[in-house]
């Protein structure tokens, strides 16, 4: 009887618990949208794909195009360069280092998540801006200023240095993750390929990487869902642009993300209507880290035809 | 064993907890606790006065939160403190929600428009309209006919200007947009004053300090920090033209003496509505143009604050007594421009108002 009664308190425990997760995003969601009606209903669609951001007394006017616009970029940036990265690290620690190279690697790497934001962009700040200009910025400028991506001048303080310490910062994230997810492979799925006379690089590309994609796509959600709520480290890189300069038109002008405006603006905001705006921002941010993870989950199911691993050439 | 151990700690928790109740009622009894919030420009002065303060009285215990101007203000309406600080006076919609505070300007700010020019390591001079023209987008380069028109002994670089300013909200920007709103009607039309408005262009930086470490690291940039930021982090600053058409620089001195030309032209008295004070564009050959007062504000009556009772409403009068005399003798030392004379003697009649119950606390 004793027993009984015990896993029947357990199972009401873990309800709760599980249930809270939900609740907790239940009315984050409801406070979010109740504490942003007022600059929903005063600007409409327009708050979502306005350009102008004015929290001036009697010429307020709000608009988010630009900040959402400077997450997905600094996001993108971070992806485009993080993940390569990551991926060569899991691959290289799993499959080719030895042992003695690999566990104090993986650790540094584990050890490299547990670092604070606020360092990262002090390091940012202080050492990378200035490598960033030097070296990267300013030839990029010289050769290809013309291409709009490139125009401006270089000051470090932009949506491409935000994107680069991004990058650096989800490394740690997707690099452990898909490390596990690549050791997870079974050793006879290697032996297989091997023994039909595969070369390593194809082991790796055809039969290894396929069979932990989901894991692995998994892991690059993980880090952009990182990157899109960083705030600390973005703000003191991008510059912290508004309004129409902050319109992310070309990689070395300052910008701003919907996090780092949060940041930056609700401490002091005054007005009602101010306040709500932000809020209304706040709101924006959670969904679009919710279309993200759903998108991701769909593209997984759909996309990838995923039955827990099986491989579909 | 076991039993000795437990013993041991038993006598060692009890002696802890009697400690505490010991200090406990020991401080209950005698300490008077004062909280303000504001602010965060005075908060270093402020702080190193209620530390000489408290001093000479042990038993005074006071708590400055610099938490910014706009949230000091709100703990103030909320009579959460018990004074607070701004850099702005109070608004008039700010002063329909807190009746009957009392202005006491404690300090003058200046604010020093810094520059980081290769090859250009001082004696810049700039007119507010150029500032206003820089700040807007509306010149660019460093070598512009209007930059190079008033600088014809420096050689200025063709160069894009890099402007830096803050991105947090700030009394620093207030006093900044508020000059730029009066010299420059396409600055007040388009942008306007505020405690943080909509940037045509520039990077923003959270905080003075940000502001001041980007200038320096940023080549070809301009920003707006508060002198003394300018002054401990050896920054170059613009000479400005101030309304005699002299080109100063900003100093303690010619901060002073803005806030001595304006207030001997007149002020408010303390309990009088200050929304439209400013200390800008004062008319004096010496003064600097962008200057502004950072104020202590008070309840006229003082139990309308919980809590509040004689000993604290003295104690904190007796405070705000010291801030504007004996206190003032900290100022230079930390980069604060001394109040002129016939400043404090306006304080020292607004202090005189303050009651408690109907009574005068200052006797």
């Amino acid at each position: 009887m004793m027993k009984v009664t015990g896993d029947k308190l357990f199972k009401i425990l873990a309800i709760v618990i599980a249930t809270s997760a939900l609740a907790i995003l239940i009315i984050t969601g409801y406070t979010l949208s109740a504490g942003s009606m007022p600059a929903l209903q005063k600007f409409g669609l327009n708050f979502f794909f306005g350009q102008q951001w004015n929290p001036v007394e009697s010429r307020e006017i709000f608009g988010l195009l630009p900040y959402i616009l400077g997450t997905l970029a600094t996001s993108g940036i971070a992806l485009l360069i993080g993940v390569p990265l990551s991926l060569g690290i899991a691959i290289f620690l799993v499959e080719m280092a030895p042992r003695s190279l690999s566990v104090p690697i993986s650790y540094i790497v584990e050890l490299l998540a547990a670092v604070p934001s606020v360092i990262y962009g002090l390091w940012g700040l202080f050492v990378f801006r200035g490598f960033m200009v030097k070296y990267i910025e300013t030839p990029i400028s010289a050769y290809f200023g013309w291409f709009p991506l490139f125009s401006g001048a270089p000051g470090g303080l932009d949506i491409l240095t935000a994107g680069c310490i991004l990058a650096i910062m989800i490394i740690p994230t997707v690099a452990s993750i898909s490390k596990e997810v690549i050791s997870a492979v079974p050793n006879s799925i290697r032996e297989g390929a091997y023994s039909i006379g595969a070369t390593k690089w194809e082991v790796i590309r055809r039969w290894v990487i396929s069979y932990g994609r989901s894991g692995i796509f998994g892991a690059v959600i993980l880090g952009l869902g990182r990157a899109v709520g960083e705030t600390m480290a973005v703000s003191m890189l991008i510059g912290n642009a508004t309004s129409f300069s902050a319109m992310p038109t070309s990689l070395f002008n300052p910008g701003q993300t919907l996090a780092s405006l949060i940041a930056n603006g609700i401490l002091d905001a005054t007005s009602s209507l101010t306040y709500s705006a932000y809020i209304g921002a706040g709101l924006t941010l959670l969904f679009m880290s919710l279309i993200i993870n759903v998108g991701a989950h769909m593209v997984m199911t759909r996309v990838f035809k995923d039955k827990g691993g099986a491989i579909e050439q | 064993m076991n039993t000795k151990y437990t013993i041991i700690i038993a006598i060692v928790a009890i002696a802890i907890i009697a400690c505490a109740v010991v200090a406990y009622t020991y401080n209950s009894k005698e300490t008077v606790l004062l909280y303000g919030a504001g602010a965060s420009f005075p908060y270093p002065l402020l702080s190193s006065m209620i530390i000489d303060y408290q001093d000479s009285k042990s038993y005074v215990e006071i708590n400055y939160n610099p938490t910014g101007s706009g949230a000091g203000i709100s703990a103030l309406t909320d009579k959460t403190v018990d004074f607070a600080g701004s850099d702005a006076p109070l608004s008039a919609s700010e002063a329909e929600k807190a009746p009957n505070v009392l202005h006491i300007p404690e300090t003058i700010g200046s604010i020093a428009i810094a520059y980081n020019i290769a090859g250009v390591d001082t004696g810049l001079k700039l007119t507010g309209k150029v500032v206003a023209d820089i700040f807007q987008g509306k010149i660019t380069k460093w070598n512009d006919p209007a930059i190079a028109k008033l600088n014809q002994d420096i050689s200025l670089p063709d160069a894009t200007i890099n402007v830096v300013r803050r991105s947090d909200s700030s009394g620093t920007t207030f006093i900044f947009t508020d000059y730029l709103s009066a010299v420059s009607s396409s600055w007040e039309n388009s942008v306007g004053r505020a405690k943080s408005v909509e940037w045509p262009v520039g990077i923003g930086a959270s905080g003075n300090t940000a502001v001041a470490s980007t200038v320096i690291t940023t080549q070809n940039s301009i920003g707006y920090v508060e002198l003394a930021y300018a002054l401990q982090n050896d920054m170059t600053y613009a000479a400005i033209q101030n309304p005699a058409g002299n080109y100063i620089l900003p100093s303690l001195a010619s901060t002073t003496a803005a806030a001595q030309a304006i207030a001997s032209s007149g002020l408010p008295s303390g309990s009088e509505s200050w929304s439209h004070v400013n200390l800008l564009n004062a008319n004096d050959a010496n003064a600097y143009s962008i200057v502004g007062f950072s104020y202590l504000m008070v309840y006229k009556e003082l139990n309308v604050i919980d809590g509040m009772t004689e000993e604290r409403a003295i104690e904190l009068v007796n405070f705000l007594s010291y801030v504007i005399h004996d206190g003032q003798d900290l100022a230079s030392d930390l980069d604060y421009a001394l109040l002129p004379s016939n400043v404090v003697t306006l304080n020292s009649a607004t202090i005189r108002t303050i009651t408690f119950n109907g009574q005068q606390v200052l006797k």
